[in-house]
């Protein structure tokens, strides 16, 4: 699916950006929408997913359209449940384009203050996981809410949840702690610092 | 063929009733599941929606340690883990110069020799499974894939994404009636549990919703976050959609488990938030052809002379 | 001794503001065997013509080589100027110093010298050439139509009308095709049985047209004007000239549940049928996979009931030889069904249909009388969903192609909808509408303003069945792609138009080439749409591509056409450029040691098998020949001779050689 015909290293625009990343080529999108048709946060969205394909077909028109991509609520509300790329008559893989834009939207800090929610827990679990190897509930919960500011939410699962033993208080940990230091150093995420 | 089990944090903690059905049933067919050695978080939602190669370096990490120890096909009984090793093991040897990098990430040189296996996968290969049922699960059930089981279609290549039918198969064994219903793989709100859950309560309200209105007794899922919003979930979901839903929603290993009479408490079927006591109580629809028809008491306490049972 | 005569041309400045004419000339002269070189402004003008000939007449050139523009463009000019002054046409050649020279190269000396270098091969061919006389074969003017849809039953009436024999050939027991399963036609709106079978009916009765239903083509040998066409008549286990069609026996038969193939599956019929009461010919046929009799031996009322006995339950197919000139491919297209489409239920849903099936839901001798009652409970439906692009223009299902016909037959079905249901609700989703054609934007402005008809631009994601509804998910790209959810009582899918299931087979029978859906390829897409590649084999209808009625009609007409000029001469004269093999005196006879490695080469199906017989009969060798009515010249055959027995004729072995020895021993004089 590779295309030269974004190949301007010196400037390259959003659209040209994700194909490198993804080998999605967006001017294949011809706007049919059923992706949004079919994706079940469509109504949610302030972008359903064929129009964030068609911001970026118009990236090239100017930084603007870029910009609404990178900060709309859409690429947070994205759950990657997978079936618009499985019913996408062009074949494009719309999840994978969904997660270079999270990624750039994070490094150039475009994040939607909507999604500081979802944000909030998946640092939380990233966290948990960087420090124990391991995604340890308890201690993911608790992070999220002091990131989050979402305190009582949910509180009153907890009791239940240790109570038929879904709840663990102690974390798991994997022995080799090297190995997943060095896999977190070696990924640059642009998630790691506090919003 | 060495097959080895990697259970992923839920199985450890809220789905840990996943896990111990999974091993009761194991045990019970004498099959051996041992844990790929030292394993990691798969990254889940939270490392793909973040960074790329942490998304793939950190199931790299689980996959060659699989790979290590000379296990041919590694179990993944959580769909979410399934997906993400499924994508990295495709994704790596699409792409040498990928698979080089995240190789020297992960200090090994992953080859991609361990094929990644479902649970329906694994359970379906049981070849006497209707002679090992002894109390057929005669009930009307809605198997639930969810997302991830079967899309992309692509990378996983299991069953078709549309109106699947495998879990239905497998449930058919068992002495179920798999209802035809609409929401097989609609979305349930996977990991938004926590931080989107008026929306997770939306998603997963119309699937119990279209499962009930279709006369289904029991959701049959293989994934622990379906689990999570369709069982933990259920008071917000009732809230939200202004009804009650009584049915239950188990893992297909304890629909398995209790099938070849395994005891209740064995299955983590106590460990539920919507109790799945009703299908403890006297079976609603004749058992399907190919399993045989037991007492109908109590799954746990049944049981008919393995003599009588017909493959 | 070769006497060649050398004309170099300017035409105008496309050669001589890169090459200098007048060296050519003069450096022409200069090789051996040229007795005449000159350089003129217009070489094909009249007075440059009169060059050419008045050197022949006067310096009794034995070849002529014209140094001018692509032999593609007056080749034939100069060849016919050579013949008008008495030289055989064939040793004339064209050297290209334009195409090949001065239009691609910078002016200099060196471009020069390549014009030069061109024109001393083509001087060292010419020596070599010999006189050749063109081929003619004779023309049998009867015509093989094959299809008997509105495509073919045009092309034959055409063909016949214009005084030839039609041999026309319907695979199923009736002609009429999909035409005669249409409600109304767009855009117009009038009945399609009511336009289509008048014209069955001339086809039946035309004493020129010869029709063979229930029939279908075996195979075909030979080449242009010289078909031989095998045709399988399969047995409708009748009598066809004792039947006189009362149609006491298809009342009779105990078999009544048979999905009927005219009703696309909505209606039945029994196993002794009639597809459609205006069916021509109006004979029944049994269904031998489900009639009672073949199946078990037993029954037999139709033939108790029969008046004339004309019932032959032991008819055996029947294989009729025919002798054609040209053939007319008129097979037409199929749909895909709802079971194509896994998001939409893949078939499950019975009140999922397509097109064709709602043709006959509205046709008024369709298993409704043109009620519209959806098939699961008879119900009319209030709301209806139409589906446009349901394949088509989709890569992900295979076919990245447009059907064409389907937005304004939905048009069409919405208004119809809407006309019979006048409270009903149509709801058409869509991507693009294309409505180019006459009058064709004005009938689906019609549906919308005048009718009603709600249009949702968005492709549908998914059907589901919910309470007896179908949940039909939508988008409307207009409104910010926002999801849209229509409950609706019956959803008709404008599925893709493809190809004829057996559409390769019979391509490999009639040797023509198609394309990766399986249409038939047209031998140019713009300048020579109703031929195929193969000389005498033309294209009518939609198993060239996705067609309307007019469209199909007016390809068959021009197919007809092209038949016609083909049928106006009593021979047909090719050029003699063709593959020929070695004979000679004995006690050689023949240099082909007989290998027949090149018959399985040949692209064309002309090389066969021919024995030499000595005086007494006796068989000396078996050799191949060349079939000059059917062979192109290619030149695989010849490529592949290890004996080196064959040559074409034009460009034999020793003419080429000739050519490449001039350009090298060049160098020696030129330095």
């Amino acid at each position: 699916m590779s295309s030269d015909k974004h190949a301007h290293p010196a400037r390259k625009d959003l659209a040209a950006r994700v194909l490198d990343r993804t080998g999605v080529d967006v001017a294949r999108c011809y706007q049919c929408g059923k992706c949004s048709a079919g994706c079940p946060l469509a109504s949610e969205m302030d972008f359903p997913p064929s129009q964030v394909m068609h911001l970026l077909q118009l990236a090239g028109m100017g930084p603007e359209y870029a910009d609404m991509a990178l900060r709309s609520h859409t690429v947070w509300l994205c759950l990657t449940c997978e079936i618009c790329f499985c019913r996408c008559p062009m074949e494009l893989d719309i999840p994978a384009v969904m997660d270079a834009l999270r990624h750039e939207s994070l490094r150039q800090k475009k994040v939607n203050p909507r999604a500081r929610s979802i944000l909030a827990f998946h640092r939380a679990f990233l966290d948990s996981v960087r420090y124990t190897g391991r995604l340890f509930e308890m201690g993911q919960v608790v992070d999220y809410k002091l990131r989050s500011g979402h305190f009582l939410q949910d509180l009153l699962q907890a009791p239940w949840m240790f109570l038929v033993g879904k709840l663990h208080l102690l974390p798991e940990r994997v022995r080799d702690r090297r190995a997943l230091k060095r896999i977190f150093a070696g990924t640059r995420q642009a998630g790691e610092e506090r919003p | 063929m060495k097959t080895g089990f990697y259970p992923g944090c839920s199985m450890k903690g809220s789905a840990r009733e996943y896990s111990e059905s999974l091993l009761a049933v194991a045990r019970e067919l004498g099959r051996e599941l041992p844990e790929v050695p030292d394993w990691n978080c798969c990254g889940a939602t939270a490392a793909h929606n973040l960074d790329r190669d942490l998304a793939l370096a950190l199931p790299a990490r689980i996959l060659a340690a699989a790979e290590r120890q000379g296990m041919a096909e590694v179990l993944v009984p959580c769909a979410a883990c399934y997906s993400r090793l499924s994508v990295t093991r495709h994704e790596l040897l699409e792409d040498e110069e990928l698979r080089r990098r995240i190789s020297a990430l992960v200090a090994a040189d992953y080859r991609g020799s361990a094929r990644v296996l479902n649970i329906i996968e694994w359970l379906e290969a049981v070849p006497d499974l209707e002679a090992r049922v002894r109390a057929p699960f005669a009930r009307k059930v809605a198997c639930y894939y969810g997302c991830l089981l079967v899309r992309p279609a692509g990378i996983v290549k299991f069953d078709r994404p549309e109106d699947p039918q495998s879990l239905d198969r497998l449930m058919r064994r068992l002495g179920a009636e798999p209802i035809d219903w609409a929401f097989k793989t609609e979305c349930c709100g996977a990991g938004f549990s926590v931080s989107r859950t008026d929306l997770v309560a939306e998603l997963s309200g119309r699937i119990l919703e279209d499962a009930v209105s279709r006369g289904a007794e029991a959701v049959i899922v293989a994934c622990p976050m379906c689990h999570l919003n369709l069982d933990m979930r259920r008071p917000n979901i009732e809230k939200r959609a202004g009804r009650k839903f009584r049915i239950p929603v188990i893992y297909v290993t304890q629909a398995v488990g209790l099938a070849m009479g395994l005891k209740t408490k064995a299955l983590g079927l106590q460990r539920h938030k919507v109790s799945p006591s009703a299908l403890l109580a006297p079976a609603s629809v004749q058992p399907a052809a190919g399993a045989t028809s037991a007492s109908g008491d109590s799954p746990a306490g049944a049981g008919s002379p393995a003599g009588e049972r017909r493959p | 001794m070769a006497r060649i005569g050398v004309f170099v041309c300017h035409c105008g400045e496309n050669i001589s503001a890169t090459v200098d004419v007048a060296r050519v000339a003069s450096e022409a002269a200069k090789i051996p065997g040229v007795v005449h070189s000159v350089d003129y402004k217009y070489m094909c003008s009249d007075p440059g013509q009169q060059l050419v000939k008045a050197a022949i007449q006067e310096k009794g050139l034995t070849g002529v080589v014209v140094a001018a523009c692509s032999p593609r463009m007056h080749e034939p000019t100069f060849r016919r100027a050579c013949a008008e002054a008495g030289l055989n046409p064939f040793l004339c050649e064209m050297a290209n110093i334009r195409e090949h020279c001065s239009w691609v190269h910078e002016k200099g000396e060196a471009t020069t010298h390549k014009a030069i270098d061109i024109v001393r091969t083509l001087v060292a061919k010419v020596k070599k050439n010999r006189a050749l006389q063109p081929i003619k074969v004779p023309v049998t003017k009867t015509a093989l139509v094959l299809g008997g849809g509105i495509a073919g039953i045009q092309a034959a009436l055409d063909i016949a009308n214009a005084g030839h024999k039609v041999i026309l050939v319907e695979k199923e027991p009736s002609i009429g095709g999909h035409m005669s399963q249409l409600s109304e036609t767009f855009p117009t709106l009038d009945c399609s049985q009511c336009i289509l079978t008048p014209r069955m009916v001339e086809v039946a009765q035309h004493p020129n047209i010869t029709l063979h239903s229930y029939s279908e083509l075996e195979g075909l040998d030979g080449f242009i004007g010289n078909f031989k066409a095998r045709i399988r008549r399969k047995a409708r286990s009748l009598d066809e000239k004792l039947c006189t069609g009362c149609g006491l026996c298809t009342q009779k038969c105990p078999l009544r549940r048979i999905p009927s193939e005219f009703d696309a599956g909505l209606g039945l019929r029994p196993a002794i049928y009639v597809p459609f009461p205006q069916a021509v010919p109006n004979k029944p046929v049994i269904d031998r996979e489900h009639c009672t009799y073949y199946r078990t031996g037993k029954c037999r009322l139709c033939e108790k009931v029969c008046p004339t006995q004309a019932i032959r339950f032991d008819q055996p197919d029947e294989i009729v030889e025919a002798d054609v000139g040209a053939v007319v491919v008129a097979t037409g297209f199929d749909i895909k069904h709802a079971d194509f489409f896994p998001e939409y239920g893949y078939g499950k849903y019975k009140d999922v249909i397509d097109g064709l099936q709602f043709e006959r839901l509205a046709s008024a001798s369709g298993p409704t009388l043109g009620e519209i009652r959806r098939p699961s409970d008879g119900k009319v439906p209030e709301t209806v969903a139409f589906i446009a692009c349901a394949g088509s223009r989709d890569p992900a299902k295979g076919i990245e192609y447009c059907s064409k016909i389907c937005c304004m037959y939905t048009a069409k079905h919405a208004m119809l909808y809407r006309h019979k249901v006048h409270h009903g609700r149509p709801v058409v989703f869509y991507m693009d509408i294309r409505a180019g054609g006459k009058m064709y934007e004005e009938f689906v402005r019609r549906a919308m303003e005048e009718d009603g008809v709600q249009y949702v631009r968005g492709r549908v994601s998914r059907i589901y069945e919910r309470g007896g509804k179908l949940v039909v998910k939508g988008a409307d790209t207009l409104l910010g792609a926002r999801p849209v959810e229509l409950e609706a009582d019956l959803v008709v899918l404008a599925t893709a138009g493809v190809a004829q299931p057996g559409a390769e087979d019979l391509a490999q029978r009639l040797h023509v080439s198609y394309d990766a859906h399986r249409f038939y390829a047209e031998a140019h897409p713009k300048l020579r749409p109703v031929e195929t590649n193969t000389a005498g084999i033309f294209l009518a209808g939609a198993c060239q591509a996705p067609k309307d009625i007019p469209e199909s009609v007016a390809q068959a007409s021009g197919a007809a056409a092209k038949v016609g000029a083909l049928f106006s001469q009593s021979e047909l004269v090719r050029e003699p450029l063709i593959a020929v093999v070695d004979r000679q005196a004995p006690p050689v006879y023949s240099s082909c040691s007989g290998c027949f490695l090149c018959q399985g080469a040949c692209p064309y199906q002309a090389i066969k098998r021919e024995e030499i017989r000595g005086r007494d009969g006796q068989l000396i060798k078996t050799v191949a020949k060349v079939n000059p009515g059917l062979c192109q010249g290619c030149g695989t055959c010849v490529a592949l001779c290890r004996s080196k027995s064959i040559d074409i004729q034009g460009y034999s072995h020793e003419q080429v050689y000739s050519e490449v020895l001039a350009l090298l021993n060049r160098g020696e004089r030129d330095g």
